[in-house]
């Protein structure tokens, strides 16, 4: 079988595989994002025990390997608890955590990059302190949070690779059930990773496009 | 009428002991000028009279409204209370009219209308009408810093705090900012200027209070303070500026 006829073949397959890995990539930043926000939110607070409950999440994902998460996750709790998961939403549940944890830190660093004036500014005419969160601080803070929220999002696109582990069927695990089969590991694993770097360079123009469109007065 | 009363106010930051014992008293349409050397805790008293610093001990009243009350409700007293600021703090990401509106309109002190004739008012009187749609960076030092002016003056405050406002100006826009704040201070508000400019104070003041160390060293009329201190501590820290 030709290079071609090997592609033909494998390319439905592998489009269902990269349609997971989509999917779960998106399920994970946009409840990631949600979860980054909250958690964000609550390392900058005023109450020690929401900050502490930030440092604790933040800490563990960032203290432990994905693939251990995802074991854990897969594995760990039906054995703990008896309630199983399918691979797809173990493996989705193990990157929204991540992506959470990271976009928290991303969110604080975001918070803080806003210069203290801003703040003082908002509450000396007033605001409370939520308001001025929510009218000035926010605003500016994710304008310089979008670079590193598409990173993340690359990032999250690429660990969801590891998913393959517990089974889950994306990309990665596709092209290993292929090769399984016709023992074509150096054309799979070539098309698989042009596969993902297609769909990173297209994140990473988007981004650029957007941050150049992020300059005050133009938006 | 009194308009601000400071009692017995000491502030530290941690075991530095920054204002030792502040007493002042101003009343209502009195332009006051503090002086003092750099890190002499200026900054630190008029941020404690809308408690962006929260006062160790001591009392501040303004309007009546007991600042350093717990259990007061700050955000409503700070609404009397307008702050300039050496930075000026526009909000970059809104239009000059939006950082003037935008308090009023979230507080709902105003419509979204009478926010904007308020806002349109303060910014002819400032001499940025023209500006009303621009952002902050593509204003100039003294352009931002007489928008932040208009900015404090749309709540509608009975008390003006302005923490040196022209230092970080450059030297051939300070004039503009200053003469604004000589018409408010004829439109008869009552002003707190931290301040290095002597000019100002001389002319616009009507007392001036020397700061050093934590503690009120010497205060009087431009006049008296100037021209006949009395202190050596404020007679040495003349001679310097002057
Ligand atoms: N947030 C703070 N934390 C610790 N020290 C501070 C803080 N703000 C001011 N200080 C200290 O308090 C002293 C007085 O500061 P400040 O009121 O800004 O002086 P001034 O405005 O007269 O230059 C300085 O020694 C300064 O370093
Ligand atoms: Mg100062």
């Amino acid at each position: 079988m030709g290079f071609f006829e090997l592609f033909m073949q494998s390319l439905p397959r592998l489009v269902q595989g990269i349609w997971i890995t989509l999917q779960a990539t998106l399920i994970s930043l946009l409840v990631g994002t949600v979860l980054g926000i909250i958690f964000g939110l609550f390392s900058v607070s005023k109450v020690g025990f929401l900050r502490g409950l930030n440092r604790v999440y933040v800490d563990i994902i960032r203290g432990t390997p994905l693939i251990v998460q995802a074991f854990f996750i897969y594995f760990g709790i039906p054995n703990l608890t008896g309630i199983r998961f399918e691979s797809f939403t173990a493996g989705t549940i193990t990157l929204t955590l991540n992506a959470g944890a990271y976009i928290a830190e991303i969110v604080r660093g975001g918070i803080q990059a806003v210069n203290v004036g801003q703040m003082e500014a908002a509450r000396s005419l007033g605001m409370p302190r939520r308001m001025a969160m929510r009218k000035v601080i926010l605003p500016q803070a994710v304008r310089t949070m979008i670079p590193a929220l598409i990173n993340q999002f690359i990032i999250t696109l690429k660990d969801s690779s590891i998913l393959s582990v517990i089974g889950m069927p994306e990309l990665t695990q596709k092209g290993k059930l292929i090769i399984a089969n016709n023992f074509r590991s150096a054309e799979i694993w070539m098309i698989v990773g042009a596969m993902y770097f297609i769909v990173i360079m297209v994140l990473t123009q988007v981004s650029k496009v957007i941050e150049r469109n992020l300059e005050y007065g133009k938006s | 009428m009194v308009k601000v009363e400071v009692k017995d106010l000491r502030k530290n930051f941690g075991t530095l002991e920054v204002l030792k014992k502040i007493d002042l008293e101003v009343n209502e349409g009195e332009v006051i000028c503090i002086i003092g050397p750099s890190g002499s805790g200026k900054s630190t008293m008029l941020r404690c009279i809308n408690a962006l610093e929260k006062a160790t001990s001591g009392t501040i009243i303004v309007d009546g409204n007991e600042i350093t009350d717990e259990k007061g409700d700050i955000n409503l007293y700070r609404r009397n209370i307008g702050m300039v600021f050496q930075q000026f703090n526009l909000f970059p990401h809104k239009s000059v009219l939006q950082n003037i509106t935008m308090a009023p309109v979230s507080l709902k002190v105003e419509t979204k209308q009478e926010a904007e004739a308020t806002a349109r008012k303060l910014l002819k009187s400032v001499g940025m009408l023209d500006k009303i749609d621009a952002f902050p960076h593509q204003l100039s030092g003294g352009q931002q810093q007489r928008v932040a002016i208009a900015r404090a003056l749309a709540m509608q405050p009975d008390v003006m705090l302005f923490d040196e406002p022209t230092s970080a100006l450059d030297p051939e826009m300070v004039g503009e900012v200053l003469n604004v704040m000589k018409q408010l201070a004829f439109d008869g508000m009552t002003m707190i200027v931290v301040t290095h400019e002597m000019g100002f104070a001389r002319e616009v003041a009507d007392r001036v209070i020397f700061i050093d160390d934590g503690y009120i060293v010497e205060q009087g009329p431009p006049d008296q303070l100037f021209n006949n201190p009395q202190n050596e501590r404020t007679i040495n820290f003349l001679n310097m500026v002057l």
